[in-house]
C-alpha cells in the first residue's frame, strides 16, 4: 500500500509540472505582413491578400488554439481517445498556421525584390537540380496545377540528402508530413481562396503570375542556412 | 433560346450521318465535325448557352455549305467519339438569388462545370476503353477500387455538379414533406437533428468535398456522408439523395470564407426536398425501407 502511494506521487509529481508547462504554454498571433495589402498588385489584389490574412489566417488560428486548449484539458483528464480526436484539428489549423506563415514571407512587392531571380547558391542549385530556373518554375506550375482540390505546393531542400525537390501537399498538411528532413523555402498557396476573386478557375494563370512576386532573397536565406 | 432548345440541340446533330443517340441521359454520341459548327454557330448567338463542346478545333469550312460538312464527315468516318454534355441547371441564373447569386451560377456552372465536362471528353477521345459507359458505370470503374483513373476527377464532378444543381431550387428550404421527413425523423431523430448534423459535417471538412445526404443500402437507413475533392458516394455503393458543394469556387463570391452561413442559407433557402423526396422515391426501388410485407394467403 505505501509502496503504492509512493508510486504515485513520483510519477504524478513531474507530470503535473509538465502540466503547469503546458497551461502556461503560449497561444498564437496573426503574423504582420512585411507589405501592404494592396502591394502585390497586379498579381495578387488587395481584397484576396486582406481575406486571406485576417480571415483565413486568422480562423486557422483561433481553431488552432482552440484545439490546443482542448488537448491540453483532455491530456489534463487522461482522456486519450479525445485526445488522439484532436489530432486532425490540430493538423489542419496548426498547419494553416505555419503554412501561411511561411507564404507571406515568401511574397514581396516587385519594387522590393519581388521576383528577382535568385543568386548565390540557391540559384546555383536550381541550375543544378532542375536545369534552370525556367525549368523549375514550370514544374512548379505543373504540380500546381495538378492538386486535386485544396492544398500546397512546395520547393523544398532536403537537409540530409543536401539537394533541391518539389512537393505538393493536399488541404493544410504542412510540408513536414512529406518528411522530416524538408525545409520549405518557397510554398505557394493553391486553394481556391488564394486565387478566386482575381483568376476564377483559371489557377494556372495565378500560378503563371505569381512568380513576379515571390521572395527569392527570403528563399536563398533558408537555404543557405538549412543547406550551408 | 431556350434550355431545352439547346438541349434538343444537341441531340439532333446526333441524328445526320452515322452517329446516333446511343444510351441513357446525358449520354450521346454525336459527330464531332457537325457539333463543332453547331458549337460555333451556338457560341456566336448565345456565349454561355453552350450544351456540348468537344474540345476540338473547328472546322475552317464554312457553315453555308452543308454539302461539304456532308463529304467531311464522309471522308473520316471514324471521327466519331463518345461524348458526355454540359446540362444545365433547370432554373434560371437569377432564381435562385439573393442566397445564390447570378454570377456565381455563372462561373459555377459556365466555367467550373463546364471545364470538367471539356476535360472529361478531351479524356474519352484518347481513351476509347472507356468509351460507351453511362456516367454512373464510369464513375465506378474510374474509381478503380479507391485508385483512381485520371479521368475519375473530372468525371465523378460532372456528376456531382448535376447533381448538385438539382438538389437546388428557388424558393428552396422549408421542411422535408411525406414519408421523407418520417424517414429522416426516424433516421435522425428529429429534423433538427438531421440539420445539426449536416451542417456540421460540412465544417468539418478539412479542405475541398462535398457534404451528401445519402440512403444506405444494406442498413436500409439514411446517413450524412462527407467527400474529399471530387469523390462520390456511388463508388461505395450508397445512393445519394442529396448534395451541397463545399469547395470554395460554390460559395466564395456570395460568402466568402463564412462557410456556415453558408451551409445555413443553403438549408433555410435553396435545398430542393421535392428532389430528394423524388430520388427516395426511386431508391426506394432497390431499398425497402418499410417492414416486409407478406401477403396473407
Amino acid at each position: 500500500m505505501a509502496l503504492r502511494t509512493l508510486v504515485s506521487r513520483k510519477t504524478l509529481g513531474p507530470w503535473s509540472r509538465f502540466h503547469q508547462q503546458i497551461r502556461g504554454l503560449q497561444t498564437f498571433t496573426l503574423p504582420d505582413l512585411a507589405y501592404d495589402y494592396g502591394a502585390l498588385e497586379p498579381a495578387i489584389s488587395a481584397e484576396i491578400m486582406q481575406l486571406h490574412h485576417q480571415k483565413h489566417h486568422q480562423t486557422y488560428i483561433t481553431n488552432y488554439n482552440k484545439a490546443l486548449e482542448q488537448l491540453d484539458d483532455a491530456i489534463a483528464k487522461g482522456d486519450a481517445s479525445t485526445a488522439v480526436k484532436l489530432q486532425s484539428a490540430i493538423k489542419f489549423n496548426g498547419g494553416g498556421h505555419v503554412n501561411h506563415s511561411i507564404f507571406w514571407k515568401n511574397l514581396a512587392p516587385t519594387s522590393e525584390g519581388g521576383g528577382e531571380a535568385p543568386h548565390g547558391s540557391l540559384g546555383w542549385a536550381i541550375d543544378q537540380h532542375f536545369g534552370s530556373f525556367e525549368k523549375l518554375i514550370a514544374k512548379m506550375n505543373t504540380e500546381g496545377a495538378g492538386v486535386q482540390g485544396s492544398g500546397w505546393v512546395w520547393l523544398a531542400v532536403d537537409k540530409e540528402l543536401k539537394r533541391l525537390v518539389v512537393e505538393t501537399t493536399a488541404n493544410q498538411d504542412p510540408l513536414v508530413t512529406k518528411g522530416a528532413s524538408l525545409a520549405p523555402l518557397v510554398g505557394i498557396d493553391v486553394w481556391e481562396h488564394a486565387y478566386y476573386l482575381q483568376y476564377k478557375n483559371v489557377r494556372p494563370d495565378y500560378l503563371k503570375n505569381i512568380w513576379k512576386v515571390i521572395n527569392w532573397k527570403y528563399a536563398s536565406e533558408i537555404y543557405e542556412k538549412e543547406c550551408p | 433560346m431556350s434550355w431545352s432548345c439547346s438541349n434538343y440541340l444537341c441531340l439532333s446533330s446526333s441524328s445526320s450521318s452515322s452517329s446516333s443517340l446511343i444510351s441513357s441521359h446525358e449520354l450521346t454520341r454525336v459527330n464531332s465535325c457537325n457539333l463543332s459548327c453547331e458549337y460555333k454557330e451556338q457560341r456566336r448567338k448565345d456565349p454561355i448557352n453552350i450544351v456540348a463542346y468537344n474540345g476540338l478545333k473547328p472546322p475552317s469550312y464554312k457553315l453555308d455549305k452543308p454539302q461539304k460538312r456532308k463529304n467531311h464527315a464522309l471522308k473520316k468516318p471514324n471521327n466519331i467519339s463518345a461524348y458526355y454534355s454540359l446540362k444545365p441547371p433547370s432554373y434560371k441564373f437569377d432564381a435562385l438569388e439573393p442566397y445564390m447569386s447570378k454570377r456565381t451560377l455563372e462561373v459555377h456552372w459556365g466555367e467550373h462545370h463546364r471545364a470538367y465536362v471539356d476535360t472529361l471528353n478531351k479524356y474519352l477521345s484518347k481513351n476509347d476503353v472507356l468509351y460507351g459507359y453511362t456516367m454512373d458505370e464510369l464513375l465506378k470503374v474510374t474509381y478503380n477500387n479507391g485508385n483512381p483513373l485520371p479521368e475519375f476527377n473530372v468525371a465523378a464532378q460532372v456528376w456531382n455538379h448535376d447533381f448538385f444543381w438539382e438538389s437546388m431550387q428557388p424558393g428552396g428550404g422549408n421542411l422535408p414533406i411525406l414519408g421523407l421527413m418520417e424517414q429522416i425523423e426516424k433516421d435522425f431523430g428529429s429534423f433538427a437533428n438531421f440539420r445539426q448534423d449536416f451542417i456540421e459535417s460540412a465544417m468539418s471538412l478539412f479542405g475541398s468535398g462535398w457534404v451528401w445526404l445519402v440512403l444506405k443500402r444494406n442498413e436500409k437507413r439514411l446517413a450524412i456522408a462527407t467527400t474529399t475533392n471530387a469523390v462520390t458516394p456511388l463508388v461505395w455503393d450508397d445512393i445519394p439523395l442529396l448534395s451541397l458543394d463545399m469547395w470554395e469556387h460554390a460559395y466564395y463570391r456570395d460568402y466568402k470564407n463564412d462557410r456556415v452561413k453558408y451551409a445555413n442559407v443553403f438549408m433555410d433557402h435553396l435545398v430542393s426536398w421535392n428532389a430528394v423526396l423524388g430520388r427516395m422515391a426511386r431508391a426506394q426501388a432497390f431499398v425497402n425501407l418499410g417492414e416486409p410485407k407478406i401477403p396473407v394467403a
